[in-house]
């Protein structure tokens, strides 16, 4: 080590700090940020669809339609209205009162009793595709249950050649919170990483200091190091309040150790740090840097992260991009430790991804700050 | 008075778009975001992996497995030759689900009784295990009526299901017409948000304080960069989602841009208040992202309001988004006109003139 290399590091900490402490917005990006959205996501984010508004359309008051529009008050998936006419119901669907219709005919229940196989109409608004999908699967588990019933009420078994047996793993009753919690973190630790150094090394250009900098004794790791440091702790603040929030307020089972979830977000923050050096020190300018974080992190790293939208689901191209981001990564070891356990095979190729893109950004950094001047 | 708020949008455009870098990044991301965000957002199910495990050797089985394989929401991803395999596949993330026919499948179905099958899936995505287990049930049950009505057995009643105004239930027709509010809203907000904290930040507000030039007129020139990029990105962008993306627009567009440019507007108001709070860059930059993401996320651009809990259902009224949005997505696929959107449009109105006042006021009354 270079004789006084510590004093100056700690100097530079020094310095950095002092700007963090009196700048207030830094301390909001570190803590009140991240409590922030996690509420937000947290409580706002699910796919779950409840009390789906649906209108039942009941021709004629028999006991075969009764029974069947019986079962949708009996599920905490519908909040079903009566209506009298299908008119009536389709104009309900067009003024977006309800998201879909169900219509029993006046014949239903006659032709049921001839063996007719009489329909039943469903129409859902497929405006939002993915709610209406889950629609229309819970309308199909109603009308299953309603045949197996029926079935059994006339004393025999409901014989389909096939018997399908389900079983979800790592999440059995399905709550979205618990895959989207994990993937909030992720979306979190990018904005914190950038934001908090976005601007730094562009404000220290613009404002001049830089070359102050320059012409002192100090080396460019030091001043890297030394502006490292601050936000990396900040960060981690932010990150520990995070994760506390998200197992006592979301209940998001921790499967994993924590030591590997800590381990694996520090690793995530100090390449989500770069990150925003990387565009601070290419940019130069605040404005511009301000520009490109705004359009770079929140959202690649809302979409492109795997953390709402199945990465797998995508076209092949776009899936390639996918991998020029580092939240992805962070979120698949994220849903695998909370959700599945220590899985080695999902955690190392992702964390050695991650430390590729931090040498990346952190060596690109270095690079592009030689102490020469333009 | 004409020319002076003519000289001061000419310096904001000049501001803006005079630096290469700044140009670049205020017209080119939001274009190429929109190519890849409207291929990536989606939550069709296409090609999932699947693994089989067949312990049957019957025709039966080969059969059923046989429409799974067929299945374009499918893909196998490879056979397993027994139970212990599966677990360590899907927690690697290998298949997303795997299908297991027990040995006794095809007798028991010869002997008139149910083959059990089984289907384990991976719930680290809770959103795609459900669309997964829906393909697997309707494969299921078509197999199954099928195979009924070949016994001469019919099903006692049927469900005959049809989706409107998007019959293939294709979730790029609803995530498209959202990106356009997305991204006319960031690139806005970008836009003012950055402009008058530039200004405090070197000094020059204070210069621009004492000219002759009122704060409504000082509105004009910092609104006019913000309205006409918004509205000419957006209008890009609803080009690109109609010709490219051939996102059917049913509604007439005469009805969409009065809402358009109010929402704009009322993105400036909230831009502008936001660059008259801050001091600096860094607290502008800030202020954007405090009000961008809450905005995203509670105007149901991902995730439906309608699942939120009720508190913050009540939220969303203040989000500005949340309006367009649903006008937009409405106006796409319904063909809705003005009488079915009204509900939506005045809360936005109300929006934009409360935000401009106040980032008016705040010019002259600011913080520090």
């Amino acid at each position: 080590m270079k004789p006084g290399r510590l004093l100056r590091v700690k100097g530079m900490i020094r310095k950095e700090w002092l700007q963090v402490i009196r700048d207030p917005s830094s301390i909001a990006i570190a803590f009140f940020l991240p409590m922030l959205l996690l509420l937000i996501f947290g409580y706002g984010v699910s796919l779950d669809a409840k009390n789906v508004r649906i209108a039942l359309v009941v021709e004629q008051a028999d006991s075969q339609s009764l029974s069947f529009a019986g079962g949708f008050y009996q599920t905490s998936y519908f909040a079903p209205l009566a209506l009298n006419s299908i008119q009536e119901a389709e104009t309900a669907l067009r003024q977006s009162k309800v998201d879909g219709i169900v219509w029993l005919r006046h014949n239903f229940g006659r032709d049921y009793l001839r063996k007719d196989s009489p329909p039943i109409g469903v129409i859902v608004n497929g405006v939002d595709a993915n709610t209406a999908r889950l629609i229309e699967g819970y309308v199909q588990g109603i009308w299953f249950g309603w045949l197996e019933q029926q079935a059994e009420r006339a004393g025999k078994k409901l014989q389909s050649p096939v018997q399908l047996e389900q079983r979800i793993w790592y999440n059995p009753e399905v709550r979205s919170t618990d895959f989207l919690v994990p993937g909030v973190l992720a979306v979190i630790m990018t904005l914190i990483g950038a934001l908090l150094t976005a601007l730094v090394i562009a404000r220290e250009w613009e404002r001049g200091t830089m070359e102050a900098l320059l012409v002192t004794r100090i080396s460019v790791v030091e001043i890297l190091l030394g502006k490292l440091i601050p936000y990396f702790i900040l960060g981690m603040g932010g990150l520990a309040l995070s994760l506390a929030m998200a197992h006592s307020l979301f209940h998001v089972p921790l499967r994993g150790s924590l030591w590997l979830l800590l381990a694996t977000s520090a690793l995530f923050l100090w390449v989500a740090l770069g990150m925003g050096f990387f565009i601070s020190t290419i940019f130069k300018s605040q404005f511009v840097a301000a520009l490109v974080a705004m359009v770079s992190t929140f959202l690649p790293a809302f979409i492109l992260s795997g953390f709402i939208f199945d990465i797998q689901s995508m076209p092949p191209i776009i899936q390639g991009l996918t991998h020029l981001i580092a939240a992805r990564y962070y979120v698949s070891i994220l849903q695998t430790l909370f959700l599945v356990g220590d899985v080695w095979s999902v955690v190392l190729p992702n964390a050695a991804a991650l430390v590729g893109m931090g040498l990346f950004f952190h060596g690109m950094v270095y690079r592009k700050t030689r102490k020469n001047l333009e | 008075m004409g020319h002076r708020i003519l000289a001061l949008i000419i310096k904001e455009f000049l501001a803006l778009f005079r630096d290469k870098k700044s140009r670049m990044a205020v017209i080119v991301p939001p274009i190429f975001q929109l190519l890849v965000f409207g291929y990536a957002a989606t939550f069709d199910l296409e090609h999932a992996a699947l693994a089989i495990l067949n312990e049957d050797t019957g025709g039966f089985s080969r059969d059923l497995a046989g429409r799974f394989e067929r299945s374009s929401g499918f893909e196998v991803v490879g056979y397993l030759r027994s139970e212990a395999e599966i677990a360590p596949l899907i927690d690697r993330g290998g298949a997303l689900l795997a299908l297991h026919i027990g040995p006794q499948c095809s007798s028991d179905a010869a002997r008139g009784e149910s083959c059990n099958i089984q289907v384990l899936i991976d719930g680290r995505n809770s959103n795609t295990a459900m669309l997964a287990l829906n393909y697997v049930r309707s494969i299921v049950s078509d197999f199954n009526e099928e195979r009924a009505e070949l016994n001469g057995v019919k099903l006692p009643a049927r469900l005959n299901m049809r989706a409107w105004f998007n019959p293939n239930l294709e979730s790029r027709w609803f995530i498209v017409p959202g990106i356009i509010a997305l991204l006319a809203m960031i690139v806005t907000l970008v836009v003012t948000a950055l402009s008058v904290a530039r200004e405090r930040e070197a000094g020059t507000f204070d210069q621009l304080l004492v000219t002759p030039l009122r704060p409504w007129e000082i509105l004009i020139g910092k609104a006019m960069p913000g309205l006409l990029v918004g509205v000419g990105e957006a209008s890009l962008i609803i080009a690109v989602a109609v010709f490219w993306f051939k996102i059917p627009l049913v509604g007439q567009l005469s009805v969409l841009y009065p809402a358009l440019i109010i929402y704009v507007l009322s993105i400036i108001g909230v831009g502008l208040m936001i660059s008259s709070f801050s001091a600096t860059l860094q607290q502008a930059l800030l202020g954007a992202f405090l009000f961008i993401v809450p905005a995203v996320i509670l105007s149901g651009f991902s995730t439906p309001i309608a699942n939120m809990p009720a508190f913050m259902q009540a939220l969303t009224y203040l989000d500005p988004m949340r309006y367009f949005l649903t006008i937009v997505r409405r106006v796409f696929l319904e063909g809705a006109g003005i009488e079915y959107f009204w509900h939506d449009l005045w809360p936005m109105s109300i929006i934009a003139a409360v935000t401009l006042a106040m980032a008016t006021w705040l010019f002259r009354h600011r913080m520090y």
